[in-house]
């Protein structure tokens, strides 16, 4: 299937457009545009490195030693991968249920994760778009340009995301490459000194939290217009729900609904995925396009993340969160929920719920217990969803005899929103670039659309010496007639 | 109490000679240093900032893509840095973040190891290992 600006009829009378961050190791996101002679767009194309390798690099290791490696695949949200894999273990172990104990320090884990990625992405990465304009000095348009006009701001993001990250220290073992969750439980659990230590800000972080969605709402408040449209498009929609149709990031089933509303599936057994979900190959991009089967690939492409869980749940379990859900759902006649910057307001009232979470978490004693590990019947297959900050986030993996890892398969929400992603930057490429000149505020708008995902375009690793942005105007017969360089220090050239 | 120095491994273990950082780390834990504390992760971040209040000196230590040979040990100062699209920040820029947010920041240096190799799931390279060797020496002699 090839959508609308997918792919041009003649490519070869075309001008191309790179949008390449460059990497040492692996290519983060790169966006190609073909223009015409008039700077028309007659193609638009998102590309972002898959975990493939990583796939085959488990593949023949111990089980056990699974938890902790899939850690590497991200240095954003190696928490998400740990508990997802441990889910998919439990069920290698026998865990068919981890004790109270286990299970509620999983969720602490994981709504700090969550909480701590959710506030770097906003006060940090997406903010400085929102607060000073999408094509604003670029000089200002940063965190340096926030901590100066909005130091407080900038100062409850670094707090917010501190707090979480010591939530993780303390459910994990380690502030990175954490051990603390195992196939079949938990290695540790909470010390009341640890649990008093944390309880102590937990109230300022929920008041923080419920001010930063404020800040969000102020500013679709703002310009409704421009955030309503703002790289927007109608899609279906993949989350996972509690058995009451609560929302729950750490475990539930999975809910598929059409652009339309209609229930696609509900309540599926997330070990059955493959039967609703497919990958396709498409062979101008090394990630895959997820569909639903039900659907089909021309049209059963979908989102996941912030946005689709916050308007699709039925209601969200922690108080003030919800209150803030049915005002978001309400706003403008529903525009904002449907709205590709709505993922900033839906991402908020999620830091909220998980603020609010790890509150009631903390305050409950089982968190306190000793009845840590279970175990069952061995088995050869597990799998393992989470919803992990930026979506669905799917462990798969066979286990022979001997322990080791014979098959993988991740799924991350990046890939899930790999199509997706693809509609916002041709929605921005029809609305703000068709038929202008090229310039950094321009193409900056792309990255607006794309960061609004929040895709895991950092992998792993990090060294002296790279190249983040390049962006290359090359003329039909292959010559480069424009370049504009990001160095790594930010400036542009 | 916060030691007065801190010392940060930057990198990811799983990918080739990405992880000198967190080797250099893993090395002078079993040295149990006094009045030294020992971080690591896979790339900085905004809260490191909070890291620094209150340190004499801090030193970042990462694989190097490329530079001199085995090491380079140079100063790092504050400096703004706007590549904020990105979920890493360099250590100028978290030096900078402490600044305008809490103070002046420690001195501070760059430790940067040079590398080779950056694969998925290699290990590191024997002649990048043996650069790590040199640079744990320098720096064993830098906080004595």
């Amino acid at each position: 299937m090839s959508f609308d600006l997918e792919t041009a009829e003649h490519p070869e009378n075309l001008r191309r457009v790179a949008i390449e961050p460059l990497s040492r190791v692996e290519g983060h996101g790169k966006v190609t545009l073909l223009l015409d002679a008039d700077n028309h767009v007659r193609q638009a194309r998102l590309h972002i490195v898959e975990f493939r390798g990583f796939e085959k690099f488990v593949q023949g290791r111990p089980y056990w030693e699974i938890p902790v490696m899939v850690q590497r695949l991200c240095g954003i949200c190696p928490v998400s991968h740990h508990l997802a894999a441990c889910k998919a273990l439990d069920q290698v172990v026998g865990a068919t249920r981890v004790t109270p104990t286990a299970d509620k320090l999983r969720r602490l884990m994981h709504y700090g994760q969550i909480l701590q990625s959710h506030a770097l992405h906003f006060f940090h990465l997406a903010s400085p778009d929102l607060l000073f304009g999408f094509d604003s000095d670029l000089g200002k348009r940063n965190i340096v340009g926030l901590i100066a006009e909005y130091p407080d701001l900038a100062r409850q993001g670094v707090l917010l995301r501190k707090y979480g990250q010591e939530v993780i220290r303390v459910t994990a073992g380690k502030r990175v490459h954490g051990t603390g969750s195992v196939p079949g439980g938990v290695n540790k659990n909470l010390s009341r000194e640890e649990r008093d230590a944390l309880l102590k800000d937990a109230y300022q972080i929920i008041a923080w939290s419920r001010d930063a969605v404020h800040l969000v709402q102020r500013l679709f408040e703002q310009n409704l217009a421009l955030y309503n449209e703002f790289g927007s498009f109608r899609a279906h929609s993949l989350n996972l729900v509690r058995a009451d149709g609560a929302m729950d990031l750490y475990h539930g089933g999975l809910r598929a609904r059409t652009a339309d509303g209609k229930t696609l599936f509900d309540h599926v057994d997330y070990n059955n995925y493959w039967d609703h979900i497919y990958e396709e190959v498409k062979p101008w991009s090394y990630m895959k396009f997820p569909y639903f089967r039900e659907i089909g690939p021309d049209e059963g492409w979908y989102r996941v993340g912030p946005l689709t869980r916050v308007s699709q749940c039925d209601f969200i379990p922690t108080p003030l969160a919800d209150k803030e859900r049915q005002a978001f759902l309400a706003y403008d006649g529903g525009r904002p929920a449907a709205a590709t910057l709505g993922t900033h307001w839906a991402r908020m009232i999620e830091m909220l719920h998980s603020a609010e979470m790890i509150k009631d978490l903390l305050h409950d004693d089982d968190v306190l217990g000793d009845d840590l590990m279970v175990t069952g019947e061995r088995q050869g297959r597990g799998v393992g969803v989470i919803e992990a900050p930026r979506g669905t986030l799917i462990h798969h993996y066979r286990v022979d005899d001997n322990d080791q890892v014979i098959r993988a398969n991740l799924i991350v929400s990046t890939t899930h929103n790999n199509q997706a992603m693809n509609e916002a930057i041709r929605a921005v490429a029809r609305k703000h670039l068709d038929g202008h000149e090229l310039t950094e505020g321009l193409l900056n708008h792309i990255e607006v659309a794309i960061r609004a995902f929040d895709p895991c375009l950092s992998c792993a690793t990090h060294a002296m010496g790279k190249m983040p942005l390049r962006v290359e105007l090359i003329d039909v017969e292959g010559r480069e007639v424009d370049r504009l360089t990001r160095s790594g220090d930010g400036t542009c050239a | 109490m916060t030691s007065p120095i801190l010392i940060i491994g930057i990198g990811n273990p799983s990918r080739g000679d990405d992880a000198l950082g967190p080797l250099m780390i893993e090395r002078l834990e079993t040295l149990n240093l006094a009045g030294v504390e020992l971080l690591t992760d896979f790339q900085l971040q905004v809260e490191y900032a909070l890291d620094l209040q209150g340190r004499r000196r801090v030193i970042f230590v990462d694989a190097a893509v490329n530079g001199p040979e085995p090491f380079s040990f140079e100063p790092v100062g504050p400096e703004q840095d706007t590549s904020y699209s990105s979920h890493e920040l360099s250590p100028a820029a978290v030096l900078h973040t402490c600044e305008k947010l809490y103070g002046p920041p420690p001195e501070a240096r760059i430790l940067a190891i040079r590398g080779y190799r950056f694969d998925l799931g290699a290990p590191p390279s024997p002649a990048a290992l043996a650069n790590l060797d040199a640079a744990c020496r320098r720096l064993l002699a830098e906080i004595a």
